[in-house]
């Protein structure tokens, strides 16, 4: 936003505050900046807080007292901010949906926490849902499947926002996946804790994204994303991977994920 | 905790259930069969969604007055005739339901499908003390013929192919013909059906389980699909109920209400084939029906739920839906759990019943991926109850020791942004550069669980709290 907008201008440019996550913040920033260019693009100004996690893994262990620091810095770091917008359903659900639940007993903090989970949106769920947006301006050829995050989808309802605007990307053809609502077996420490069942449950969606016959999987959570990723390479599929975002933004330079990055004139 | 018992070993079971070809060919079968059939049935029922608020009212409702309802379900039972015992864990129940059959002069026991039974492994108590119980439900018949416990709350031998069937029923059924055919799964059917049909005119007692107690009238209510349960609770003179508290509703309206979304999110039935109203022993006018008739009410753990974070767990109306829909249940069957009860149901009640410390993995074992919670007839937050059993074993320090020092080191870290950026900045850094080639590692120190079935893709190099920096401070504000 520039210096000298005008008090009207201010006010009609909502303030988002990006809650990067924290594997998009240390595994693949680029869907960071994805995020940046679509809320921008769609007249937001984004800043992004020092923050570090959601407080999900401490919370899914059963540390609650940690969660509850963690959430303490999270409410504090996002209050200024109109919305805060995370490019993942796993996050964005932490923080809508068990942040109240954490505080349920603190007269104090609750109502912050309300305010937060107010606030706070999944990426794909703000565009359409908030901003009312239909359309991106971005071009990407060839077919895409589509695998639904289960946060997303069934603590925030993230099911049509991501295909509405998928279909408004030039050159894209989304082809639907068996059980695409089914999840894919990360499922946090899960995966390390009994990786042998999370296995098994990711080698089932890797056989039905493969029979989807796509060119490229997306998914809107980068934790489920380097699951799949992870097991169709090791499986020595082709198949691309990317977070949404990254094919919403037109940021597909880099590569893949799980994909060698080249420099120039080098080859695979 | 009893001798089947086997929860603690619930990796081992797993390992081993994944490794199991039939075993994951059956499980296929549950996940087709199940999962279209109720998404049908739900959709073509306008107010079914409603009906799931309206079932989950009546049984918190139910629960938050659990007493009264139970007085009044006994006054009612006195009233019609028959007689309600009070078990306060399996071992009551077990010498209740024993000094009944014996009561009765019993010699054999057939026995229509209850979980409560598995439970307190009635089986086995009467076996040991002379009388021959026989399963009447087809599924159940099969596992008592193999030793085996059920593997699925309503289909208890899904774990099984038609072939060995036929290899069970060649093993017991001696003394029919060697050489008959039975290829086709029509043919175990009827096989069964006539073996069946004499232990039902032999039995002396019939038990049932029961999926209702009705408070208004004392009646008990059992759902089937093979009329195996009327047969059991009406030909033989003594009729016994087995029940845990939790299965009271106030009244017939009640229950009506909730069978409309049993069978739908169970089978994909509208109704079950039969739904079975008893109430008291054969009346004078009655044309049939036993001549005692006998609730034991079973408490086995139930009333110290109510008023806990679990008391919500005691919505349960075991229609087995949560399992049909759990993809951990689809890797590994019901047998991986480990005791009576698998799935998600089954990760949140046992603790509950048998202790965390001994079923500690199984609300652990989970995704959390809320699909259990998503067509709960009850809406039971079944994710939510799992991580309360989270809670109870970190509060007791029940996690193996590595997990915990692991989680207090990110913890320490993730309550320090600074020194996180600062930490993870280097880090990323250093696995940016050597992964970069490959773009993934196919071995990484600490994640072997990880790279054990999937490579690990490599991260870009700096975090996006450093680029961000980097690049956006540059950039007028």
């Amino acid at each position: 936003m520039s210096a000298d907008a005008s008090p009207t201008e201010r006010r009609a440019k909502p303030r988002v505050g990006l809650f990067v996550t924290c594997l998009v913040d240390l595994i693949r920033p680029s869907i960071g900046f994805a995020a940046v260019k679509l809320l921008e693009d769609a007249g937001c100004t984004v800043d992004v807080p020092v923050q570090t996690c959601c407080g999900q893994p401490a919370y899914n262990s059963g540390d609650r007292a940690t969660t509850r620091d963690i959430a303490e810095q999270v409410i504090a770091a996002f209050q200024g901010y109109d919305y805060v917008v995370a490019p993942s359903g796993s996050c964005a659900g932490m923080i809508k949906a068990h942040y109240p639940e954490l505080f349920a007993d603190d007269p104090n903090l609750l109502p912050k926490a309300e305010a937060l989970a107010d606030k706070t949106f999944e990426l794909t769920s703000f565009l359409v849902d908030v901003l009312g947006i239909s359309k991106v301006d971005a071009a990407f050829s060839g077919t895409v499947t589509y695998h639904d995050s289960c946060s997303g989808l069934r603590e925030l309802g993230v099911k049509t926002q991501p295909r509405k605007l998928l279909a408004s990307v030039e050159g894209l053809t989304l082809v639907e996946m068996n059980d695409s609502d089914v999840c894919c077996g990360f499922g946090g420490t899960f995966a390390v804790k009994y990786s042998d069942i999370s296995g098994a449950i990711v080698d089932a969606k890797a056989k039905n994204v493969e029979e989807a016959h796509a060119r490229t999987l997306l998914a809107g959570d980068l934790g489920c994303l380097m699951n799949m990723a992870g097991k169709l390479s090791r499986d020595g599929k082709t198949i691309e991977v990317r977070h949404v975002a990254e094919v919403l933004a037109g940021m597909t330079d880099e590569p893949p994920i799980g994909a060698p990055k080249l420099e120039k004139g080098e080859r695979p | 905790m009893n001798v089947h018992t086997t929860s603690p070993q619930f990796k081992r079971n797993a390992a081993r259930a994944l490794a199991d070809t039939q075993l994951q060919k059956a499980l296929g079968n549950v996940k087709q069969g199940f999962i279209d059939k109720r998404a049908k049935a739900a959709a073509k029922l306008p107010e079914f969604e409603a009906l799931r608020d309206s079932a989950r009212d009546i049984k918190n409702h139910t629960l938050e007055n659990l007493d009264l309802y139970l007085e009044a379900y006994e006054a009612k039972v006195t009233a019609s005739g028959g007689h309600v015992h009070f078990a306060r864990n399996a071992e009551d129940a077990r010498d209740i339901i024993l000094s009944l059959c014996r009561e009765a002069g019993a010699k054999t026991v057939t026995k229509g499908k209850s979980m409560i039974a598995e439970e307190i492994e009635i089986n086995d108590h009467l076996e040991k003390n002379g009388i021959t119980p026989v399963e009447t439900d087809l599924g159940e018949y099969i596992i008592q013929l193999r030793h085996e416990l059920p593997s699925h709350i309503i289909a208890p031998a899904v774990h099984l192919n038609a072939t060995q069937v036929e290899q069970d029923f060649r093993r017991v059924h001696k003394n029919l013909d060697p050489n008959r055919d039975l290829s086709q799964p029509v043919q175990l059917l009827s096989e069964a059906r006539s073996v069946l049909r004499e232990r039902f005119l032999a039995a002396d007692v019939g038990i049932t389980g029961a999926n209702f107690l009705v408070a208004e009238t004392g009646t008990s209510v059992i759902v089937t699909n093979e009329g195996n349960g009327d047969l059991t609770q009406i030909l033989p003179k003594t009729h016994i109920v087995l029940a845990s508290i939790e299965k009271l509703v106030p009244t017939l309206e009640d229950v009506s209400q909730i069978l409309r979304v049993l069978a739908r999110s169970a089978t994909g039935q509208d109704m079950s084939v039969y739904t079975t109203f008893s109430t008291g022993p054969r009346r004078a006018s009655d044309a049939d029906g036993p001549e005692n008739y006998h609730v034991v009410l079973i408490d086995n753990g139930r009333s110290a739920m109510l008023g806990s974070d679990f008391q919500e767990m005691l919505r349960c109306i075991r229609c087995g839906a949560c399992m049909n829909h759990c993809p951990v249940y689809h890797a590994v069957g019901g047998h991986a759990y480990g005791w009576v009860y698998p799935g998600p149901m089954g990760a949140v009640l046992t603790p509950a019943l048998i202790g965390v410390d001994k079923a500690g993995h199984l609300p652990n074992a989970t995704t959390f991926c809320g699909r259990c919670e998503s067509v709960c007839p009850v809406r039971i937050p079944l994710p939510k109850l799992m991580r309360h059993w989270r809670e109870r074993e970190f509060e007791r320090h029940l996690a193996p020791a590595t997990f915990r020092s692991g989680l207090a080191f990110w913890s320490f870290f993730a309550k320090r942004p600074a020194l996180y950026r600062l930490a993870t900045r280097a880090a990323m850094v250093t696995l940016g550069f050597a992964g970069r080639h490959r773009g993934r590692f196919k071995w990484l120190p600490l994640a072997k669980g990880w790279t054990k079935y999937r490579d690990f893709p490599a991260p870009e190099g700096e975090t996006f709290q450093a680029r961000w920096k980097r690049e956006r401070s540059r950039r007028p504000a």
